[in-house]
């Protein structure tokens, strides 16, 4: 009986219940996308002979805790200048390289530096040692970080683009979309021409 | 043009019935991407530093998060894990605890982000890096934003 006279339900507030929900949910999410600089620890050793380097393959940065900036222990510097000096001792080319692949030790022959007897002798024998002070902010060791993975950055996106006319940056970036073997074979490639060697030491206290 | 007039009298009121479908499409698209902070901040928002060198985080489900930063009215470092604040001995225990919740073949992939506050002394990021190397987690990312470094120092 009751059944016949049931009356539709109105449904013209439904817009704005929806919208209502529609504002919460605008207002709550956060579309942040997780950013910053990846490095790789290096793996616990026990008993490790460090190997003997020469001293001009090693472009020591010290951060005291002042957050002053020291280069090669002698050099106070800007955080500004620092990517283009790493960036001078990279590069350099002075003499003959770690041998790969078996190979005769070479000369750097894609490296556009000074070829200064006295600064290192090739990408892969380049070391580059971050020395920092317990008591150094985090900002500054980020920044000094960011530079000198930036120095590698400019140095390979150089030769990239010498090679096969496009970026490094690019290139990682096509490869992320579209993956495949010749792109695979171009990065390593790059990657062992300027390979990235920055090593940590102990902070003092 | 008396013709055209008469046409333009006649135009009818656009029909607003599939607004509420429009607005319902949009409510969905929303409530599918909105992620809800699974962890509460114990310590005051860490200031992020700034990095022009960034690379983005994929795969967020192999991330998991370490905070430093500081407590109002406390002095030192704080480091938080998951919802309470800890010590840097507990960082070996949260890194087990991570890798319990993913499959075997996953754990060598496991990132662990590092969410400091600019003010933070290196020491404590040190200890936590020292620990970490410990139980041989050693995919680390350092969160920044993204902008110029001259920023940090200031």
């Amino acid at each position: 009986m009751a059944k016949r006279d049931l009356p539709e339900i109105n449904a013209g507030s439904m817009a704005d219940i929806a919208f209502l929900l529609l504002i919460f949910f605008l207002v709550t999410t956060t579309m942040d996308v997780d950013t910053g600089i990846s490095r790789k620890l290096p793996e616990k050793q026990d008993d490790v002979e460090p190997p003997i380097l020469k001293e001009k393959n090693v472009f020591v940065v010290t951060v005291n805790r002042n957050n002053e900036i020291l280069v090669e222990g002698d050099t106070f510097m800007t955080v500004d200048k620092l990517r283009e000096e790493a960036v001078k001792f990279i590069d350099n080319g002075g003499g003959f390289g770690n041998p790969i692949d078996g190979a005769e030790p070479a000369e750097c022959d894609w490296c556009e530096g000074a070829k200064d007897p006295e600064s290192s002798d090739h990408p892969n024998k380049a070391i580059i040692s971050l020395e920092s002070d317990r008591g150094t902010s985090y900002g500054t060791y980020i920044a000094v970080q960011n530079e000198l993975v930036g120095a590698y950055t400019i140095l390979r996106n150089r030769l990239s683009e010498k090679l096969y006319g496009i970026s490094y940056t690019q290139l990682l970036k096509d490869n992320k979309n579209r993956p495949s073997e010749s792109m695979k074979e171009k990065i390593a490639n790059i990657k062992a021409k300027y390979p990235q060697i920055i090593s940590e030491a102990e902070p003092t206290k | 043009m008396s013709k055209f007039r008469k046409k333009k009298k006649g135009m009818p009121a656009i029909s607003t019935a599939s607004l509420p479908d429009i607005v319902f499409m949009l409510l969905f698209f929303f409530m599918v991407t909105t992620v809800m902070r699974e962890t509460e901040l114990k310590i005051m928002k860490p200031k992020l530093p700034k990095a022009t060198e960034v690379k983005k985080l994929e795969r967020k489900s192999l991330v998991s998060y370490i905070y430093v930063g500081k407590v109002k009215g406390q002095g030192g470092d704080k480091i938080q894990l998951n919802d309470r604040i800890a010590d840097v001995k507990d960082v070996k225990y949260f890194i087990f605890a991570e890798r319990d919740t993913h499959p075997e073949d996953e754990i060598p992939l496991l990132t662990t982000s590092i969410k400091a506050d600019i003010n933070s002394n290196v020491g404590t990021i040190t200890d936590i890096k020292e620990e970490l190397r410990n139980v041989n987690a050693l995919k680390i990312n350092y969160s920044t934003l993204t902008g110029d470094v001259m920023d940090n120092i200031k």
